[in-house]
């Protein structure tokens, strides 16, 4: 009786020290903003790499997305930054998927592609949204940089086990609701906190129905409930996703792998720590008001009031936002107009996400005064989307189509929101200044961003695709 | 290799606000660097500054009273967001060496540890009551004895606090914890040995 998360740390175990476990780390991957400072260490301690060849680099954030990249990087830091990476890996063996490579992407993206994150591996990266690769039922969470350089010097992290935590979503979703939808709504059930020391594992029948990109966006976000790990059984859909790519386990030794794998699900009589239940058949497109992932509302809803709220806390937390968002309680959040749109991502930056958003775009244009980025994850999405011909359907509707990378996420590269500019974006954090300092930011899902985009306001994406 | 953490006395500085986000820490264009000092100059930089690049002086931060602090008293959920250790090292190279709190992110507050810096976890009463005696009586001190695990309110109220001991023992001697680890290599070298019968496609080279 264990569960799915039980089950691979068992077989991750080194050695014991008290309540802490040594845990072994199949998997590394690297980006160039928590990195230098690791390889920096590692340097000045005259230590190896232990195993280059289970890590792998790309530059994701701080790249531009115009295509003037091939040829300069304006931004001194960001540039220095991106040719760290590149001497570092080189200088240690660390296979790069460097800029102008047709698999550079966000780090959270090409993982999955490459097929070297499979189900039962532990797998880090110095980002918090490493959660996003439990989908396909392994350990994988965000560390910092001196973690970075234990791994990188060691293949293993001195952990204590979190608690197990059970979500289980059920029931249809309706037309034009998304995982992304299902995500925020779990977030605003248990709060920005609610998940804090846990393992979240999703399960349900909803879950089950969802493809891997649907997974990876709801494992994506637990971070924003506040767990390091989020994690989902593997099943066929996890095995037909795997199959034949790159660093997948070759054709001689598959079977034996998807044999193991089977194993991994959680037992029926899995002991968990807290369950939480959702029930989606009647759940809405969900959008956030405020400067934490907590603050999501169906989009039918309207700004709430800190007064309405017992705890002064929460209370004082709530005005804050509103102010820094420049709203007021009681408007609806139809009513709220954007200046940007933002679909991209670790989030909301694969294929089905494009295919979501330019069913919403084709045939429509985008509104007057908005500005619209279409950034898909990787130069693989990019290549897809093209063939199958999303790149002209947004152009036509008047999105700009970019080069893949972290983009508007997260303000450290030239895409960025200017002082008070509001974005509906498809990415995770509504953070003060996330996307740009004085930014103000929508999170929302690929349709009704796309949605928004074509309203000029937020607005709820069953009516415009009607 | 790491900075110790054994005791300090210093002024406390109390922020009031919960969530406070790693992004709010130290903002994003402030990641840049890679280096792990000079970071302070970012630390809660939109809160600190105004558009035109003014301080703000009602920020704590900013106040007189609360300048030269070194423990940072903040509320739940204090760090939480992106896995940026640019947040712990904006703190210290902005002076503070602890920062107590009712709860915080676990990938901050394993940064924390890996610095030297000491997250002080209290109950939330005993936060709200350190919290309005700073804000009340400003440039009150903050006594922290690691060794003894009990931190001094500024009337001198005692709070006493927990610790995970390993996680003590390497803040009071400043122990390199890769040396310590690789101290073991013989056996992450076995473990190595036998998963790779177990499981050989996880010895797969990235390269190719």
């Amino acid at each position: 009786m264990a569960t799915l998360f039980e089950k691979i740390w068992d077989r991750h175990v080194v050695m014991r020290r008290g309540d802490d476990v040594l845990l072994y780390v199949d998997r590394h991957l690297v980006h160039e903003v928590t990195s230098p400072q690791a390889f920096e260490g590692l340097r000045q301690a005259g230590r190896a790499v232990r195993r280059p060849g289970s890590i792998l680099a790309v530059p994701d954030h701080n790249v531009p997305t115009t295509p003037e990249r091939a040829v300069r990087i304006d931004d001194r830091e960001s540039r220095e930054q991106i040719e760290a990476l590149r001497r570092n890996a080189l200088g240690t063996g660390i296979p790069l998927y460097d800029i102008s490579d047709p698999r550079q992407g966000i780090v959270h993206i090409i993982g999955p592609e490459a097929g070297l994150v499979q189900p039962g591996i532990a797998v880090v990266c110095g980002d918090s949204h490493t959660g996003t690769l439990g989908a396909f039922g392994a350990i994988a969470f965000g560390i910092g940089t001196s973690e970075v350089e234990h791994v990188l010097a060691t293949q293993t992290l001195w952990q204590k086990m979190p608690r197990q935590m059970r979500v289980a979503v059920t029931g249809a979703l309706r037309p034009l609701v998304t995982p992304k939808d299902v995500i925020l709504a779990v977030i605003a059930k248990i709060g920005a906190a609610g998940g804090t020391g846990y393992a979240i594992e999703f399960s349900g029948d909803t879950i089950r129905r969802m493809s891997m990109e649907g997974r990876m966006t709801v494992c994506n976000m637990t971070i924003e409930a506040g767990a390091r790990f989020g994690l989902i059984a593997p099943d066929g859909i996890t095995f037909a996703y795997l199959e034949g790519r790159p660093l997948a386990p070759p054709p001689g030794q598959w079977d034996a792998a998807v044999s193991c794998w089977k194993g991994l699900p959680s037992d029926p009589d899995a002991a968990w720590d807290r369950e939480v239940a959702l029930d989606t058949s009647s759940l809405e497109p969900h959008v956030t008001w405020g400067t934490s992932p907590q603050d999501a509302l169906p989009v039918g809803g309207a700004v709430p009031d800190p007064a309405a709220q017992a705890d002064p806390g929460e209370r004082a937390r709530m005005r804050r936002a509103l102010e820094y968002m420049g709203l007021s309680p009681g408007k609806r959040l139809t009513d709220i107009p954007v200046d940007k749109v933002f679909i991209g991502s670790c989030t909301n930056a694969r294929i089905e996400d494009l295919r979501a958003a330019a069913a919403v775009a084709k045939g429509r244009k985008v509104a007057p005064g908005v500005t619209a980025l279409v950034v898909p994850g990787s130069g693989l999405v990019k290549r897809q989307a093209e063939e199958e011909g999303l790149d002209k359907v947004f152009r036509d509707a008047g999105f700009e189509w970019r080069l893949p990378g972290c983009s508007m996420c997260l303000g450290m590269n030239p895409d960025r929101l200017k002082p008070g500019e509001r974005c509906a974006s498809t990415s995770n954090r509504n953070f003060e200044g996330r996307q740009g300092p004085g930014g103000r930011t929508h999170l929302m899902s690929p349709p009704m961003a796309a949605a928004a985009a074509i309203a000029g306001r937020i607005t709820d994406v069953r009516e415009v695709a009607r | 290799m790491r900075e110790r953490f054994t005791s300090l006395s210093a002024v406390g500085v109390p922020l009031d606000r919960g969530n406070v986000d790693t992004d709010a820490i130290i903002p994003a264009r402030y990641l840049k660097t890679i280096k792990r000092t000079g970071l302070g100059e970012g630390l809660f930089f939109a809160w600190r500054y105004d558009a035109e690049g003014k301080e703000r002086p009602d920020f704590p931060l900013n106040r007189p009273e609360y300048r030269g602090g070194k423990v940072l008293v903040a509320w739940e959920n204090f760090g939480c967001g992106s896995s940026r250790e640019h947040a712990v090292w904006a703190l210290m190279d902005f002076g503070f060496r602890a920062v107590v709190a009712p709860s915080y992110s676990d990938i901050f507050h394993n940064n924390c540890l890996k610095n030297g810096m000491l997250p002080v976890t209290l109950p939330a009463a005993e936060v709200r009551a350190l919290l309005d005696e700073l804000l009340a009586a400003p440039g009150g001190k903050v006594e922290v004895d690691l060794a003894g695990q009990v931190l001094k309110g500024p009337k001198g109220d005692v709070h006493p606090f927990r610790i995970d001991p390993f996680a003590k023992t390497c803040l009071l001697e400043g122990l390199d914890e890769i040396a310590l680890t690789l101290s073991s290599v013989g056996e992450i070298e076995r473990y190595e040995r036998e998963r790779k019968k177990v499981t050989p496609w996880l010895f797969r080279d990235l390269a190719g």
